[in-house]
């Protein structure tokens, strides 16, 4: 496939990437993530490894955020828990 | 050890293996060349046996032997996450309250869970012929049930996932692959070779002779598996609440 498409592909997920390192928030990175995710499942498509794209893409785009959201959920409502308690 | 001395090691094991990366990059072939040793002889050994996806040949029969221990870090993993996340003494259940959700939501979710499980159904059934397999199908899979959490609540959900027999169906799976590589030994050949069935018409569903075998127990196995994890997240998530102290 073209090096332009290539170059694209690897920028955009450099971009999201240092973005879900700059982003503190664990819940908005999650969502940072799953676009990463999406980003490398490209970048593996374009470089003719869809196999692997498709594992990225329901890895990394769907069940690793998912699993962030839900620790961050139950973090959280134990906290308000225990604060309520107080 | 002093802190001087621990960054001197640092610096010299740091440096080595920048030494020995460099090394090694300056040996790689060019980027997208012509010549791919091991990509030909894949494609080659996958052919002969009429296998159409290199990629699920090199996974269920080059090299099925490292696809049994990724399936067994899989399961090991799931199983330490069960034992870490299970409901400990001073916690108790609380029954999910139903959720409101927005109509346009609802309508959305339960259109895209039946498609987005035939999805990954497909993606797991033709594995040995199309870019996907049992891993990428099964997350798919599995992960499509859940919009049934977004689309109504947590109950809805409980109530089409039977647990019990998610968690037997993830061992059964792992026990199916193991006794698919066994049959090989009873066989007279060696563990989890590829000669026992006939390899079939090239690109049809049965082609590949153990390939789909092996690919529908590594489907059932990865789907059930996501579905365990997924339910003890949830299940800490929303249902278990700590008791108060006193």
């Amino acid at each position: 496939m073209s090096d332009a498409l290539i170059l694209v592909a690897l920028l955009l997920v450099a971009a999201t990437a240092t973005a879900a390192v700059a982003q503190r928030d664990p819940a908005r990175q999650a969502l940072v993530l799953s676009v990463l995710g999406v980003f490398l499942a490209v970048l593996f498509t374009v470089l003719q490894a869809p196999d692997v794209g498709l594992s990225q893409l329901a890895v990394g785009a769907a069940l690793t955020p998912l699993l962030i959201m839900l620790s961050v959920r139950k973090i959280r409502r134990r906290r308000r828990d225990r604060d309520g308690a107080r | 050890m002093s802190r001087r001395l621990r960054l001197w090691l640092l610096a010299v094991g740091g440096a080595g293996l920048a030494a020995v990366l460099a090394a090694a990059c300056l040996e790689l072939p060019g980027f997208g060349g012509r010549s791919h040793p091991y990509g030909t002889r894949a494609v080659r050994a996958s052919l002969a046996r009429h296998t159409a996806n290199t990629i699920a040949s090199v996974n269920f029969d080059q090299r099925a032997y490292d696809t049994l221990g990724e399936m067994s870090i899989l399961f090991a993993a799931v199983l330490g996450c069960v034992v870490l996340l299970r409901q400990a003494r001073d916690e108790h259940r609380e029954r999910p309250r139903p959720a409101q959700v927005a109509r346009p939501v609802r309508r959305y979710a339960l259109l895209v869970v039946p498609a987005a499980l035939v999805c990954g159904l497909y993606i797991v059934a033709h594995g040995q012929l199309s870019p996907g397999g049992g891993f990428q199908g099964g997350v798919v899979a599995a992960t499509a049930l859940h919009l049934l959490y977004l689309g109504a609540d947590y109950r809805a959900l409980e109530r089409v996932r039977p647990l019990g027999a998610f968690e037997a169906t993830d061992a059964l799976s792992v026990c199916a692959y193991l006794v698919l590589g066994l049959a090989g030994v009873l066989a007279g050949t060696a563990f989890l070779a590829n000669t026992l069935l006939p390899y079939g018409t090239f690109n049809t569903l049965s082609s590949g002779g153990f390939v789909p075998l092996l690919n529908a127990a590594v489907g059932m196995e990865v789907a059930s598996a996501v579905v365990v994890l997924l339910a003890n997240f949830l299940d800490q998530a929303v249902e278990i609440v700590e008791e108060e102290a006193g």
